[in-house]
């Protein structure tokens, strides 16, 4: 992971009465997928729209691969915004051009050269596996084309970083995932830093490398995800497993990453004067590995000796009071 | 009258219509379509929000359109002659076609642009285009259908408005319908009139709604 790409300090923006940001931080490392999760009205649209100042903050600075937007003037705002590529939840293609006049726009709008374009658009189409498909008009497309089109078009500048504004919201669930895979192999293939806002933990869960989850305007947690599941009463994780919440009195909840390399369970009851039963778990697939989370009830002489073991070999255990 | 004497009055009088319906559309088109662009960029949440000004635009718009065309063709009289150096004659009813025609079309002009959905104007905002990029490569295109649609509205209310002007001078099909069937009690003439206009407006009609669809891909 690299340095910082994307720095939002401070925002604040209100609209009337409404406050849809109430001092928002935000930080996205080179390379890294940065889902911002959230309800409606959470205020992460507006964050993302914040981004690239289609939304102007009352407070805070935006800084983008080391350049302050919010210090730009217009021209040098719009010079800023050709290399921040977008793709948008209803696509908002042009519909008076084909597929190869939409992925050209924004280099029409950089003064690329007509031989330039047109080699250009044949390469964004076959990037995004719509090689077929350039004299097609929008409105022949299925949704899963139609945002295809958006993100040839988005990374037609060759933009340091992609803005998704809820990307896969209109799809249907085996788009959504050829999408997100898309998303996730340009992030590979590219070394594309992808900043993503979603109300779908599915979204999170799949492609992302780091999250932040906004309620109200602010952000609640953030970070890496694979260090937001080590962390004690960490919100993501107990959104991510289907347990119940808030856990019963005397239970103790493990969450553990990957493959623990031995039966702790067993182990335990083995080497302890205890009994385990298990109340429920599952194990996730994320982006970063796959994570499982065990909820149990320990009783018997020793079943604090247990636990401090279960701890030491490794596991994040939380004991509900 | 025989249709040998009628031929050559209907054929004139449609030649100076066509020439002043002609004239006062290109003019129309020419200040009406900026006119309506502004009523949109000036307008609250429009591109370049300047909302005093889009007030006073909107009001002369407003003026223009609630004087019914013949109390308008009098009333601008001296700025057709300051125009046009007379006020009579097929050339100088362009003037006041002209004027009553440009607030109507800008009108038009501003609906058609306001049907172009603010997420593909934000779209392009997003991909760094300029305010003038985004009126020439995404507003007018894609209103386009909806401004051909406008546009044939307006000649067809340009043909009616012609009409009157040649009551007063303008000549055209109106003069002719006026002096020969108003004023001679030329049925035949009149009749004759009358289905020429019919069959203009309806030609007009449909040859403007088949070019607004075949430029629509919705």
């Amino acid at each position: 992971m690299g340095y910082v790409v994307i720095q939002a300090s401070g925002l604040r923006k209100q609209y009337g009465e409404t406050v849809a940001l109430d001092g928002v931080d935000l930080h996205v490392r080179e390379g890294e997928i940065f889902g911002v999760l959230g309800q409606s009205g959470a205020g992460k649209s507006t964050l993302l729209r914040c981004v690239n100042l289609l939304e102007r903050p009352d407070a805070g600075t935006v800084t983008v691969a080391g350049q302050d937007l919010t210090a730009l003037r217009d021209r040098e705002l719009n010079r800023a915004r050709q290399r921040i590529g977008m793709i948008h939840q209803h696509f908002a293609l042009l519909s008076s051009r084909t597929v190869a006049g939409n992925v050209a726009f924004p280099l029409e709008v950089m003064g690329v050269p007509r031989a330039e374009r047109r080699r250009r658009v044949a390469e964004l189409l076959d990037l995004v596996g719509l090689g077929g498909r350039a004299g097609a008009r929008p409105h022949q497309l299925s949704g899963g084309q139609k945002q295809r089109v958006g993100i040839a078009r988005a990374l037609a500048g060759n933009p340091s970083v992609l803005l998704s504004d809820e990307a896969t919201s209109a799809l249907d669930p085996a788009t959504t995932q050829s999408i997100l895979s898309l998303l996730k192999r340009l992030n590979a293939e590219l070394g594309l830093t992808i900043l993503l806002i979603t109300h779908e933990m599915n979204v999170v869960k799949s492609v992302c490398d780091s999250v932040a989850i906004m309620s109200s305007g602010r952000i609640e947690e953030s970070g890496a995800i694979a260090d937001l599941v080590r962390t004690p009463g960490s919100r993501l994780t107990r959104e991510i497993f289907p347990l119940p919440e808030p856990p019963p009195p005397g239970s103790v909840t493990l969450t553990f990453t990957g493959d623990p390399g031995r039966s702790l369970v067993s182990e335990v009851v083995r080497k302890f004067d205890v009994d385990v039963s298990i109340l429920g778990g599952a194990i996730e697939e994320l982006a970063g590995g796959a994570v499982g989370r065990l909820r149990v009830s320990i009783t018997g002489a020793e079943s604090q000796a247990a636990v401090a073991h279960l701890s030491s070999a490794g596991l994040l255990v939380e004991v509900a009071q | 009258m025989t249709w040998d004497e009628m031929a050559p009055l209907l054929w004139q009088a449609s030649g100076e219509s066509a020439v002043m319906v002609a004239w006062s559309t290109l003019f129309t088109v020419l200040f009406g379509l900026p006119l309506g662009v502004a009523l949109v960029v000036l307008d609250r949440g429009g591109l370049r929000p300047m909302p005093a000004l889009k007030s006073v635009l909107g009001f002369l718009v407003n003026s223009g359109r609630s004087l019914p065309f013949i109390v308008l063709m009098i009333a601008i009289t001296p700025f057709t002659r300051l125009v046009a150096g007379t006020t009579v004659g097929t050339a100088a009813f362009v003037v006041p076609l002209t004027v009553g025609a440009v607030p109507f079309f800008a009108r038009l002009v501003e609906t058609a642009l306001r049907e172009v959905g603010p997420d593909v104007v934000q779209a392009a905002q997003a991909m760094g285009a300029s305010r003038l990029a985004v009126v020439r490569k995404v507003l007018l295109p894609e209103a386009l259908p909806g401004l051909v649609a406008g546009l044939t509205v307006t000649v067809v209310a340009l043909i009616g408005y012609s009409a009157m002007a040649g009551t007063l001078g303008g000549g055209g099909l109106g003069d002719l319908a006026v002096r020969y069937g108003y004023q001679r009690f030329e049925t035949a003439l009149m009749i004759v009139t009358v289905v020429l206009l019919i069959v203009i407006v309806q030609l007009l009609q449909s040859l403007g709604d088949r070019v607004a669809r075949r430029l629509s891909h919705k």
